[in-house]
């Protein structure tokens, strides 16, 4: 097990490689100047290089990478020039948040996506599973932004019964976390159907009702931990766009974390800020990836044996 | 003594079998792959109710101008109240006027979803051929020619995917200053890595099969053979993510116009026009209720079309894609 996991973390170790250095290169091509942006619109030209000069932004890029590198592995990501603030304790101050709504979010996924998609398969061909695939299907297809407005319109304030945005209770998490999972739900719901419906066909499905095994039995003992496995390996692939979502979700509720965090530095060119939540997110992911990849590790014992 | 022989029909004389030679008429004596695909999608009721909506929704954008009952960006005196606000619908006092209301400037929403169908689509197909192009062609190289390449374009296809993808988008517009083009660029250069990812797993299941091999033995060349061999066989997939592909750039660019760093206003955009609506949300809800409607209508449509595509090309293919 633990080979297992150490082998998958050598292998992210390239790919945060590649991660760092994108991003750097993508910002070094931004339009607008970083030294410019930081000496305010007032500064004379000797202000701006100078401070160009003391940022270090007048080196060649892979002499500005190193030296950024570097002091990322001392958890140290810069000066957001727009906030006066650290990036790392910007970052750091969000991260809870966008936490909160991240579990809040797969919560509701997993507990209203599966026992959907599990009686949908179930119950297949009936009247039941086809009005839930379809509504699972327009699920899927909505907008998460405007679920989360039709949401805040009509259980925050047509009937008031959750607060409109912002944070603070419990019940301020309500909304936001129904509107990030709602759409994954829907997906879950379909994935876990037709997972399902590929194991009940089976041969040893069939030997387990053959046997007499009652029906609730085979579905929970023998249908689900399989059909979860899949499952297990498209949530992980899931994880980029989720966050994605997570962001729009941000916007609507004024939701204050990592997501609105990365809007707020990309609408106002905020270079180091853009770089620490980019890179933060994407290292979000791969750990999350990793981190499922276990957990399949656990549930399949196939996966940790090396296939 | 005489014992009954079966006769085959390919051993009868040329002149006693049946007068249509073998495969001239579809449905006679035998069906090719077409023609199974297609009964099977004209039996799938959901699919062909995607293909209509499909065409619905592609004939509106073609001819929205000529649909529109205004001009989406005039601004109408008569569509705003005395004091300044949207008017909802005036189909509700009878009156055709503003079928479904007016935004904050007193346009009429009706003719500005109609208009913003064209930029969807727009964008949506021509991001998702981008991203299936370079998926497809990624993805298949990287299986068949092994070795270095394989592991560097794999490699970049994992970093990439690393990134949350609305996040790349969001970066990626914002270094290039938004444009309808640049969206679409965008969009596309963020999304092949999913084509790429399905496509390398269906060429790694290729690439070891007898006839590759036999090619290989006379000769071929791996380029000729990945194009004239494999990529037919990846139409199938081609098809079906060409389909599901629009209905999530769709929605891509939706939300990057909803956060301000898709198409700009005064082209109207259906997610842009949420934007604009979600601050009148409580005095004026249609605002965004209505542009969301139809982009949930359109990726809906192409995903029922995906779906039946898929079901109908290789039904062994459902839960894997």
């Amino acid at each position: 097990m633990w080979t297992y996991l150490a082998r998958r973390i050598a292998q992210t170790i390239p790919v945060l490689f590649g991660i760092s250095v994108l991003t750097f290169v993508l910002i070094y091509y931004l339009p607008a100047d970083p030294a410019r942006m930081y000496a305010g619109p007032s500064a004379t030209v000797e202000t701006v290089m100078r401070i160009r000069h003391e940022l270090g932004l007048d080196q060649p890029l892979w002499v500005q990478y190193i030296r950024y590198m570097e002091r990322v592995l001392h958890g140290d990501l810069g000066f957001s020039y727009r906030k006066q603030i650290a990036v790392t304790t910007l970052i750091l101050s969000r991260i809870p948040y966008t936490l909160a709504l991240t579990l809040g979010g797969v919560f509701v996924e997993l507990a209203i996506g599966l026992p959907v998609g599990i009686a949908s398969a179930v119950a297949r061909g009936r009247w039941a599973d086809r009005v839930g695939m379809f509504i699972a299907l327009l699920g899927v297809s909505a907008p998460p932004f405007w679920l989360g407005l039709l949401l805040l319109y009509g259980l925050g304030y047509l009937i008031p019964i959750f607060p409109l945005g912002g944070t603070g209770t419990p019940a301020h998490l309500v909304l936001p976390a129904l509107t990030a999972g709602l759409g994954g739900a829907a997906w879950y719901a379909r994935m876990m159907r037709s997972s399902m419906l590929d194991i009940l066909s089976t041969d040893f499905i069939r030997t387990a009702r053959a046997k007499g095994l009652a029906q609730f039995k085979v579905i929970f003992r023998h249908v689900l931990p399989n059909a979860l496995n899949p499952i297990i390996t498209m949530a992980g692939m899931d994880i980029p766009w989720f966050i994605g979502g997570v962001v729009l979700v941000e916007r609507v509720f004024n939701w204050p974390g990592l997501g609105r965090l990365a809007v707020e530095a990309i609408e106002t060119v905020d270079v180091p800020l853009i770089l620490g939540t980019v890179i933060v997110t994407a290292l979000v992911v791969v750990v999350s990836g990793i981190l499922i990849d276990v957990v399949q590790g656990l549930v399949d014992p196939r996966i940790r044996h090396g296939r | 003594m005489e014992i009954a022989q079966f006769e085959h029909p390919l051993q009868k004389s040329p002149e006693s079998r049946s007068p249509l030679p073998e495969g001239s008429v579809p449905g006679v004596g035998e069906v090719g792959y077409g023609m199974l695909v297609w009964r099977r999608i004209r039996r799938d009721r959901a699919a062909m109710l995607g293909a209509i909506l499909v065409l619905i929704i592609t004939l509106t954008a073609l001819f929205a101008s000529h649909l529109a009952p205004h001009d989406p960006a005039e601004q109408f005196r008569d569509g705003l109240t005395p004091d300044g606000q949207p008017i909802p619908s005036t189909l509700l006092h009878g009156s055709m006027r503003f079928p479904l209301g007016t935004d904050a400037n007193g346009r009429d929403l009706l003719s500005r979803i109609l208009l913003g169908a064209r930029v969807s689509l727009l964008v949506g197909v021509l991001a998702n051929t981008l991203a299936v192009s370079l998926g497809t062609m990624i993805g298949s190289v990287a299986a068949f020619f092994r070795g270095n390449i394989e592991s560097l374009l794999m490699r970049f296809t994992d970093v990439m995917m690393a990134f949350p993808t609305l996040l790349l988008a969001m970066t990626l517009v914002a270094i290039l200053k938004p444009s309808i083009w640049i969206i679409i660029v965008v969009i596309g250069a963020v999304y092949w890595t999913w084509i790429s990812r399905v496509v390398y797993s269906q060429v790694v299941a290729l690439r070891d099969r007898d006839f590759v091999t036999a090619t290989r033995a006379l000769g071929a060349g791996r380029l000729f053979i990945v194009i004239r061999h494999i990529l037919p066989q990846l139409i199938p997939t081609i098809i079906v993510w060409g389909t599901l592909g629009i209905a999530t750039n769709v929605m891509l660019e939706a939300s990057l116009s909803y956060l301000g760093i898709g198409v700009q206003p005064p082209t109207p955009s259906w997610g842009g026009m949420i934007q604009q609506g979600q601050s009148f949300y409580r005095s004026a809800p249609w605002l965004v209720i209505f542009p969301g409607l139809a982009i949930m209508l359109t990726v809906f449509a192409f995903n029922l079309l995906g779906d039946g595509l898929r079901d109908a090309l290789d039904p062994t293919l459902r839960g894997r894609m």
